[in-house]
């Protein structure tokens, strides 16, 4: 039990809470049809976190989110350049853009000495979820010793703290935000600030990215953002339900998803564990077939 | 058109020039909406009667010209207007009921964290018995008809208690039995005083539904009564001498 508290606990909580995180404002991008926002945001933002790690030498959150909003302020000015003097679709532009951006960031990382922290490609794809322990959880009765728990991977903190005020900004600002994702013209009519709405959309999800990203890497990140809410859309009618469902399968595509690539490989015979991160995005992959196969609101 | 009447009109667009980037999709357009009348914009195809509608509305951003309404500026007269965007223009596979979309009419009283209320219910369902949409309030808007929607969409403006009405091809795609409905709210809501603006492509109904018109191809050709305005001089003109079908 203590190894499990110490070991599994926390990465599976990490993992829960930034897959929830994720999947809040990717409903709604989901329903703006704009879902690769997350995608290309978990690209765009790797560079301004190396970047911001090179100059500030931590990975404290403040830093890492300046980095990251440096970054996509230059894609919005790269995509828009492109756009204009390359004379090509903005499609294109964005996916130049992006995978410059992320290429970028992956060579600043190789050139660079992050050995002493979880940077480094590896990480950047796959996070280091499995490294995140509680060594303090061994102590028996750690979950309420008050001592033992201060030492909890701040990761734990960040990215608990990060859902809650993506939470409660969509609880606060739910009713425009739903008016304007459903009917944008009449939201506008109506004098609601549109664009701001849209942007603080991006924020949510910028920040979700940001604060995920290194515990979990890019790879889930680009999956929580699409494929709970995708699954949880199959599901039911109701918008409520529909973040209610996306916030289940989230949980369940993290915890099952760590469970099994910690343990799914023994159990084959199989001598080594496989990446949490790669199986949590197989996991929610495979929910999402699942429910594109029986789920009850399918489109006909 | 200089009536003194006039000048507080519920809606005035003066010398009003729009572009979506390229060349100039309205130039220099005037409006005058009358009071408790019901106006259609009429024009061919990019004629701009869609962009002229949500100029009026702030929705797009004129290069210039000035809207006002009762001699305001619009955004100190919101809460006194309701806008039916076109039905195309939203995505129907939302996830939410027919209710809840007439709820969202009520969005200025509601504001951002207060409760809906079985008042606020009665209200919309009331708004959706007037467009004989009651039956389906808890309907998934998916499932409707292309004239349900529209009259979804209808009752959502009614539930704004509005004085003035702005609706973007409110019979662009609907059945008969939908079509008569809406000009029966619509008719009911002029005869009651307010102001009634439609952008409206059949020109064989316009005498019957409407009493002032607005010709329009990228400037406004002719606007005024119905009566007076609505010839075939004036239309050979708005349609550059190819009329689809005469009126």
């Amino acid at each position: 039990m203590s190894e499990f508290i110490a070991l599994s606990l926390p990465p599976m909580l990490i993992g829960t809470l930034a897959a929830m995180a994720c999947a809040l404002p990717g409903n709604f991008l989901l329903l703006r049809r704009q879902s690769l926002i997350g995608d290309a945001i978990s690209h765009t933002v790797l560079p301004g976190i190396v970047v911001a790690f090179l100059l500030t030498g931590s990975l404290a959150a403040l830093p890492m989110m300046l980095g990251a909003a440096a970054a996509a302020l230059l894609a919005v000015v790269l995509i828009e350049l492109i756009r204009r003097f390359g004379r090509v679709e903005p499609g294109a532009a964005m996916g130049v853009v992006f995978t410059t951006m992320f290429a970028a960031g992956v060579l600043l990382l190789e050139q660079t000495d992050t050995a002493s922290v979880h940077l480094d490609v590896e990480h950047a794809l796959y996070g280091n979820l499995e490294s995140l322990i509680w060594l303090d959880g061994f102590v028996p009765g750690a979950l309420t010793d008050p001592q033992a728990l201060a030492t909890l991977p701040p990761e734990l903190t960040r990215m608990a703290l990060t859902l809650a005020v993506i939470a409660l900004a969509l609880w606060i600002f739910w009713r425009p935000l739903a008016l304007a994702t459903f009917d944008n013209g009449f939201a506008q009519s109506l004098g609601l600030p549109v664009t701001t709405l849209s942007l603080g959309l991006v924020v949510c999800a910028a920040m979700a990215a940001v604060a995920a990203f290194d515990a979990v890497g890019s790879i889930i990140v680009i999956a929580m953002f699409i494929c709970p809410p995708a699954s949880a859309r199959l599901m039911t009618n109701d918008l409520k339900h529909q973040i209610a469902w996306s916030l289940a399968f989230a949980a369940l595509s993290a915890t099952l998803g760590y469970v099994l690539a910690g343990y799914g490989p023994l159990w084959l015979g199989a001598e080594a564990s496989v990446s949490a991160a790669g199986m949590i995005a197989t996991v929610s992959g495979l929910i999402l077939g699942g429910t594109a196969l029986a789920g009850p609101h399918r489109k006909a | 058109m200089k009536d003194t009447a006039l000048l507080s009109a519920p809606l005035q667009v003066q010398d009003l020039t729009v572009s979506y980037g390229g060349d100039p999709v309205l130039t220099g357009a005037d409006l005058t909406v009358p009071e408790g009348e019901m106006t259609a914009i009429i024009g061919p195809n990019g004629a701009g009667k869609s962009t002229l509608l949500k100029s009026a509305l702030g929705l797009v951003k004129p290069l210039s010209g000035t809207i006002t309404a009762w001699d305001q500026p619009l955004a100190a007269q919101r809460d006194r207007i309701a806008y039916v965007p076109q039905r195309a223009s939203v995505d129907w596979d939302f996830p939410t009921t027919v209710l809840e979309v007439a709820l969202m009419g009520l969005y200025r009283q509601l504001g951002l964290l207060r409760r809906t209320r079985p008042h606020h219910r009665d209200k919309a369902l009331a708004c959706l018995d007037r467009v004989g949409m009651s039956d389906l309030a808890d309907r998934q808007i998916g499932q409707l008809s292309g004239g349900q929607q529209q009259r979804v969409f209808l009752a959502r403006a009614l539930a704004q208690e509005a004085e003035l009405y702005l609706l973007d091809e409110p019979f662009a795609g609907v059945d008969a039995a939908t079509e008569a409905a809406i000009i029966t709210v619509l008719h009911g809501l002029r005869d009651a005083g307010k102001t009634v603006l439609c952008v409206h492509h059949d020109l064989s109904t316009v005498p019957r539904y409407f009493d002032h018109v607005c010709l329009l191809n990228r400037h406004t050709v002719a606007q005024g009564p119905t009566a007076t305005t609505f010839t075939d001089a004036n239309l050979m003109r708005t349609y550059d001498g190819r009329l689809p079908t005469a009126a």
